[in-house]
């Protein structure tokens, strides 16, 4: 790829790019969050087609306008969300599009797909529909979609993304089998270790700008990054303590049940101070979602009180049993960022000021409408949080996943709250733009919020928060220092309720 | 009892080869995402533009060639609804826009057009009743096979039709097969699912709309024909067609968008559509007005126990009344 160019609107989303890849070779494509990664694939797959640029395949020039003229030159994409069409079966999804002679024969298809499951490894039932699939099966049926096209250049968007470690490793083993067959493969990822793990060579690329490549084994984690980010990350988190904490939540025995009556938080109990940030960790679904949904209204408390002390009027009261709408007035907000990082708290189709406008509404008086107000607070998170777009009123859903979470979250912090809840926050963020998110919230700390921070890595809660909360089950299995614990410590208390050993 | 099913039988066959026509062109329709509201107007569109046609050579030839009578009429109505069609599908699949406003618009448009033309053709035939009669098309296109009155009950329930009802349950099951077995019928059904997916996979999204909805509107279209040149004798009087439009969209969910069903859920619905003729003369008018409801009350049944059921492959096509745009994310 030579000099390629793509726009939209006024953003640039490649500049210029030079892309080599070698046959036979496995190229890991590295940059931050809306470096232009996937778009930059997504015209090689004919998804996209460049404004400026041309496309060499074996020295020849040649025009990819449509994702068939992809598939006529042997490229193959596997993207981030999978193109597969739910309702039909894993044989249907993978001849669709092929125009092969002679009447339609599901059963010669279906052999065929056996016949190179084998040879790579797959493990594939071709005649399963694709809504009864694990999403690694899902991502198996795309991948053998690929190849039944005879493809010899395979595009894999962050393939791990949505991998368990061992479907990972499957995923790798299947990756150097077509290697080995001499297929040329290029993987997104922004997580270094596979990177380092997988790759021949790693190219990277920063704001759209290609920066350069590096051959894997000349390359470790630290220059990677340097590369990515265009400056040394400070890998230590500025961490300042507490000032004058007081309690701000007391949360006593809290229990709630859900729509089938299962306990999903038993006797939860704990305080979050002013100006300190309390982590809470704990495995996938241990009740991370339903405490925070139950401190600010949303899901129904069963037994036990929220004890509130509101720091504008001096009051305290307990929230269990309020509305919503009267605990997000009395200063407590929540930034959720769910795993399609739109589903909860923005609305697509709208553009930033929309988006602030959700919460601002109900300020206004009379019957209109007061824009200038949440498009101040636009402007303001636009400029920043560095959001990428080209206008306040541009649609949250079509800028990069990173953006549109600086926007949820920087809309949380603009109602300038007394208790900042943030789930999930950095989730599939860039290490620059996490860190943008954690200045923030230490920024809030230190003007006396009290900051509940829900985070999947242990490493940053250990360097970000003062103190960490345990989550095991819905039930709360320490309350640790997060400056003297180590992780060790609190892997232990993830797994068992009070970090006994001798309890199942 | 026999001899009421007799007459009773073939009646609601010919109210419900209408119905499939046009089920049957709004299920591939819907089968490629595009939810046409068009189509009671597409049907009116038919109806009218075979009427025009056989007006005029009807008017102007002293002697009716039988090939011409018919194929006259058939041409007209194709191409009236395929343009129809066509209108359809620039407004919502090359200009995106709102498929449910369009569709209405076009219903409204439709029946108006009809409507108007149909009353300019009637002017213009000084006829004393407000209507156009065609005998001479409708006598052609009605013919039936000649052993069909020999046989008993047996000819008047199965072969008592002229060739259109049969043509209408050929194209039926051929749509059923086209969708089910064949690669373009699997094509169809991708782009109707999930056209960024057919997209990537190489499938021409936007001609697999136009063609899908271009052909089933000239299905449906041949609906409005059959109605006006067969099962009325030719005559065409002022809405002479009625909500059967809406019926036949109706009849799309009634079968969960399969056009082989729709074959006898079509009969289903057209005898229902007629059953209030048969109640015991004296009962009230309202009453009937009860009866003529039956068709919409067991479409809304089965879309109550079919959400009940919550199976993958009942549900309607997953982008359906959705615009598609490549770059869109």
């Amino acid at each position: 790829m030579e000099g390629i160019t793509k726009r939209f609107g006024s953003v640039v989303a490649n500049n210029a790019i030079h892309l080599e890849l070698h046959e036979g070779e496995i190229l890991s494509l590295l940059g931050e969050n809306g470096s232009g990664k996937t778009t930059l694939m997504n015209m090689l797959s004919g998804i996209y087609y460049p404004d400026e640029g041309q496309i060499y395949i074996h020295d020849k020039p040649v025009t990819i306008s449509s994702p068939k003229d992809a598939f006529d030159n042997g490229i193959g994409m596997i993207h981030q969300h999978f193109k597969l069409v739910d309702v039909f079966t894993a044989t249907e999804n993978i001849i669709l599009g092929l125009n092969e002679d002679g009447k339609m024969n599901l059963k010669e298809a279906g052999k065929r797909i056996k016949e190179i499951s084998q040879k790579y490894g797959f493990e594939i039932d071709p005649d399963q529909k694709i809504y009864n699939m694990s999403v690694s099966q899902k991502q198996t049926v795309e991948i053998v979609k690929v190849l039944y096209r005879g493809a010899d250049i395979l595009i894999l968007d962050e393939p791990t993304a949505v991998l368990t470690p061992q479907e990972t490793d499957r995923l790798f083993a299947v990756m150097r089998n077509m290697q080995k067959d001499g297929k040329s493969l290029i993987i997104i990822t922004h997580k270094l270790h596979e990177v380092l793990e997988v790759s021949d060579r790693v190219a990277i690329l920063r704001k759209g700008e290609y920066i350069g490549d590096v051959l894997t084994k000349n390359a470790d984690q630290q220059s990677l990054t340097d590369m990515m980010v265009g400056r040394a990350v400070s890998l230590n988190i500025d961490r300042p303590l507490p000032v004058d904490p007081k309690p701000r939540l007391e949360v006593k025995d809290l229990t709630v049940h859900d729509e089938l009556g299962v306990k999903r938080l038993k006797d939860i109990s704990f305080t979050a101070y002013s100006g300190e940030i309390l982590g809470i960790a704990g495995v996938a679904g241990s009740g991370q979602r339903e405490l925070l949904e139950a401190i600010s209204g949303l899901y129904p408390i069963a037994k036990g009180s929220i004890i509130y002390h509101n720091p504008k009027t001096n009051t305290t009261g307990n929230l269990a049993g309020k509305d919503p709408l009267e605990i997000q007035k009395a200063g407590i907000s929540m930034a959720f960022v769910p795993e399609d990082r739109l589903g909860m708290g923005l609305v697509g189709s709208m553009g930033m000021t929309g988006n602030m406008m959700l919460r601002s509404w109900r300020n206004n008086k009379g019957p209109f409408l007061d824009k200038k107000e949440p498009e101040r607070v636009a402007n303001e998170v636009w400029k920043e949080l560095e959001v990428v777009t080209p206008s306040v009123d541009f649609p949250v859903r079509r800028m990069s996943g990173g953006n549109v979470q600086k926007v949820l979250v920087g809309r949380e912090i603009a109602q300038d709250p007394a208790v900042l809840m943030t789930a999930y926050a950095v989730r599939g963020l860039d290490i620059n733009t996490s860190y943008t998110i954690y200045n923030l919230l230490t920024a809030e700390k230190m003007k006396g919020v009290a900051v509940i921070y829900v985070g999947e890595d242990l490493d940053v809660l250990l360097e970000l928060c003062d103190r960490l909360l345990v989550l095991c089950g819905g039930q709360v299995s320490g309350v640790v220092d997060a400056r003297t614990t180590d992780k060790r410590e609190v892997g232990m208390l993830m797994t068992r309720v009070g970090g006994n050993t001798n309890e199942k | 009892m026999l001899n009421f099913l007799v007459t009773f039988i073939p009646r609601a066959i010919m109210q419900g080869i209408p119905l499939l026509y046009g089920s049957t062109g709004e299920i591939l329709t819907e089968k490629s995402g595009n939810l046409n509201l068009g189509i009671p107007g597409i049907m009116y569109m038919g109806a009218i533009s075979s009427v025009i046609g056989a007006f005029y050579y009807e008017t102007f030839r002293t002697s009716m060639n039988p090939i011409l009578a018919v194929l006259i009429p058939l041409v007209c109505c194709l191409l009236g609804s395929f343009l129809t069609g066509l209108l359809y599908c620039f407004l919502t699949v090359s200009l995106r826009a709102n498929q449910n406003v369009t569709g209405l618009a076009i219903t409204t448009f439709g029946v108006g057009f009809g409507n108007f033309f149909g009353g300019s053709l009637i002017k213009l035939s000084n006829a004393e009743v407000p209507a156009i009669v065609l005998g001479g098309t409708s006598g052609y296109i009605k013919t039936t096979l000649p052993f069909a009155n020999t046989t008993g009950w047996f000819g008047q329930v199965f072969l008592s039709y002229g060739f259109l009802a049969y043509l209408a349950i050929i194209i039926a099951l051929v749509a059923s097969y086209v969708l089910k077995r064949t690669r373009v019928g699997l094509h169809l059904r991708a782009v109707g699912e999930s056209p960024a997916t057919a997209d990537a996979a190489g499938i021409n999204v936007v001609k697999y709309k136009y063609v899908a909805t271009c052909v089933g509107s000239m299905i449906a279209g041949l609906g409005g024909l059959y109605y006006v040149l067969d099962y009325s004798n030719g005559i065409w009087s002022h809405n002479a067609f009625g909500d059967r439009g809406w019926l036949a969209i109706a009849l799309v969910i009634f079968t969960i968008w399969r056009p082989s069903v729709s074959i006898l859920a079509s009969i289903l619905f057209g005898g229902l559509y007629i059953l209030y003729l048969y109640i015991p003369t004296g009962t009230e008018m309202a009453i009937k007005e009860i009866y003529k409801m039956f068709p919409y009350v067991i479409t809304l049944l089965v879309l109550i126990i079919v959400s009940l059921r919550k199976k993958r492959e009942d549900q309607p096509p997953m982008s359906l009344g959705l615009p598609y745009f490549r770059e869109e994310r």
